[in-house]
């Protein structure tokens, strides 16, 4: 793929591109603003499928930024992984900008631009292959995000989003001190380059590095919003607006891909003394993160909050899946990554157009307004209730069951087994609980008398498209997942990849000669 | 000596940083927020190995090597580092601001249902 590899940078120069046009065009008519979105983000669904298509022939792209040769330039770094991600990320623009697009884009009106921004960071982060750069695209996402958070927010949403910004700014800080270390004891911040330096440390330096290692776990904890250091998360996504939930619904994802990343190439199974670190550790917090937003679920008051509190939940399983030291769970764990990120997307938008179609009552868990399209919000509630919770025969449960199975016969298996299904019952009652004061304690008259615009209906079907795709065509959706646990099982195979990707030749060549000599 | 010098002042910076984090209002949290991204700038820097009087770029006639060079990479990560955080802390500010006035608050846990403990001269406006 040498030829072709600049397609790797699309996903995030595309975005990129598409804000900055939005951000010119922010006086043109909306409909003009929409189209430009619309197509960036068609167009990022069809490369990001593409990519999706190449990774599945096992071959890793690498794209050299600036061309400078692999271990001293920053690469992008195409896997099976990276385009899963990639592909969930394109799969989620689409019914996010669309629900947006109906309602929230008339009274923020930079919204289009922050979200294409948001995505450019999302997909950076899941492409790159160096340490610093998935700083920066952390960076970028971030504080995307909370241009969505807080674009034409309330009082609950500043409220909230303060404490959202600054524990994000701390962990960022945290990264850069981590990221420092790396670079201090290694000399590099590929990490194809580290997989190769981090076994052969020096005995004496070996604590700074494991001291750094820890911190890198402590700051994707935090973005992956694992307990204790994930109390950010219920009160800043109930309060964020529909549209930015549906990519929040996939920022906790992007704390655990990086410590699957991260841990299986730079401290993986090759990593000398420090291989696989603070694995029990994770998995120990993974299982505790179950147990409180299990029970978070069941305190949840809004319909909102308790959609935070099952992303929460998922955040919670994947990282206990993914710490198991065999790695039988992994598979079972991206399906279920992919599965949680369209449930919980699609819960938050049915939270939010209950919560209009309410009037005044909001999605507050109470005796309220009775709901203009009760019927057809509350067959969609019933799937995606369903699907939160793991019931059969949607995804969830399909997601869960590869993950037990996985489990059987590993130490960790009785607390993954414990929690997980502890869990889900528990959530299966908070969430029929929320759906019958929701839909049957009517009391107080008709709420808004408002339909769902087609927009809306949209980006809902889409959603709940993808999730019962994911349990149609879950045979093949568990080869891909098995294939990535492999091709992850196996950081020689990036390693080699990366470090071994040709510049270009050609003039540029050339020129860089002649720039030396001078 | 300098090393010395160095990591105590990046360890102030880290302390009064943290102790400011930790307080219950807004204005305190963002300058907490900046003195700690100083201290991370001065320790990426610090990574980069303490050295005095010598240059990052290439010279004729000197070895390239990083005996003889100041290692340039950390630099360029500080002034990401920096305009990154220059950024954040813009942002931070004006959401500090928009709180302040929108809420008519700037304690760090407004409009959150929990009671508060009453300390007495922070409540008082």
């Amino acid at each position: 793929m040498t030829g072709g590899a600049i397609w790797i940078a699309v996903p995030v120069l595309l975005p990129l591109l598409a804000a900055a046009a939005l951000l010119v065009l922010e006086r043109a008519a909306p409909r003009v603003q929409f189209a430009v979105a619309l197509v960036a983000t068609l167009a990022g669904l069809a490369v990001a499928l593409e990519l999706f298509a190449h990774a599945t022939t096992d071959a890793i792209g690498v794209y050299l930024l600036g061309n400078w040769p692999a271990p001293y330039g920053i690469t992008l770094v195409l896997d099976r992984l990276s385009a899963l991600m990639v592909v969930l990320t394109a799969a989620l623009a689409l019914p996010g900008l669309l629900y947006g697009e109906a309602r929230f884009a008339q009274r923020a009106p930079h919204f289009r631009a922050f979200f294409q921004f948001e995505l450019a960071g999302l997909n950076g982060a899941f492409l790159t292959g160096d340490l610093f750069n998935l700083f920066v695209c952390f960076e970028l996402l971030l504080i995307a995000s909370y241009a969505l958070l807080l674009h034409a927010a309330g009082p609950r949403a500043l409220a909230t989003g303060f404490r959202y910004v600054v524990v994000n700014l701390v962990g960022s800080s945290l990264f850069l001190v981590a990221v420092s270390l790396l670079y201090g004891v290694t000399g590099t911040l590929s990490l194809a380059d580290l997989a190769i330096k981090v076994p052969s440390v020096p005995v004496e330096s070996l604590g700074l590095l494991r001291a750094a290692g820890y911190m890198l776990l402590v700051v994707f904890a935090i973005k992956a919003a694992i307990v204790p250091l994930g109390y950010w998360l219920p009160g800043a996504y109930a309060a964020a607006p529909a549209p930015a939930t549906v990519l929040f619904a996939l920022m906790t994802k992007v704390g655990v891909y990086a410590v699957l990343r991260v841990g299986s190439v730079a401290f993986g199974v090759d990593g000398g003394a420090l291989a696989l670190l603070g694995q029990d550790v994770l998995f120990a917090l993974g299982v505790v993160t179950i147990a409180v937003a299990a029970i978070g679920c069941w305190a949840a008051r809004r319909l909102g909050s308790l959609a935070a509190f099952l992303v929460m939940l998922s955040a919670g399983t994947l990282m206990a899946a993914v710490s198991t030291g065999s790695g039988a769970t992994l598979p079972g764990a991206l399906y279920y990554a992919a599965h949680s990120t369209f449930a919980g997307a699609l819960l938050f938008l049915l939270a939010d157009a209950i919560g209009h179609q309410r009037g005044d009552t909001g999605d507050a868990l109470v005796t309220g307004a009775s709901i203009h399209q009760a019927t057809l919000l509350g067959l969609l509630f019933v799937f995606a209730a369903a699907a939160n919770a793991g019931l059969p025969p949607f995804s969830g449960f399909i997601g869960k069951l590869a993950i037990l199975e996985g489990s059987l016969g590993s130490p960790e298996a009785r607390w993954l087994w414990a929690a997980m299904l502890t869990g889900g019952l528990l959530a299966t009652v908070a969430l029929a609980r929320a759906g019958s004061r929701v839909f049957w304690k009517v009391g107080t008259g008709p709420g808004a008398a408002v339909s769902l615009a087609p927009l809306e209906l949209a980006a809902i079907a889409i959603l709940a498209t993808c999730s019962v795709a994911l349990a149609l065509f879950a045979a093949p959706a568990q080869r891909y997942a098995a294939a990535t646990a492999a091709q992850l099982a196996e950081p020689g195979q990036y390693v080699r990849a990366v470090l071994g990707a040709p510049p270009v030749p050609g003039p540029g060549a050339h020129v860089a000669s002649d720039g030396l000599s001078r | 000596m300098t090393a010395g010098l160095l990591a105590t002042g990046i360890g102030v910076l880290f302390g009064t940083g943290v102790w400011l984090c930790l307080r219950a209002r807004t204005f305190d949290v963002v300058l907490g927020l900046t003195l700690l991204t100083y201290g991370v700038n001065l320790f990426i820097f610090a990574m980069g190995r303490v050295v005095a009087r010598a240059e990052p770029i290439l010279r004729p006639g000197v070895a390239p090597t990083l005996a003889n060079y100041t290692d340039p990479l950390p630099q360029a990560l500080v002034l990401t580092a920096i305009v990154i955080s220059f950024a954040m802390t813009a942002v931070l500010l004006a959401l500090a601001l928009a709180s302040r006035f929108e809420l008519d608050d700037d304690a760090c846990d407004s409009g959150v249902d929990e009671p508060r403990d009453d300390d007495g001269e922070e409540r008082t406006r």
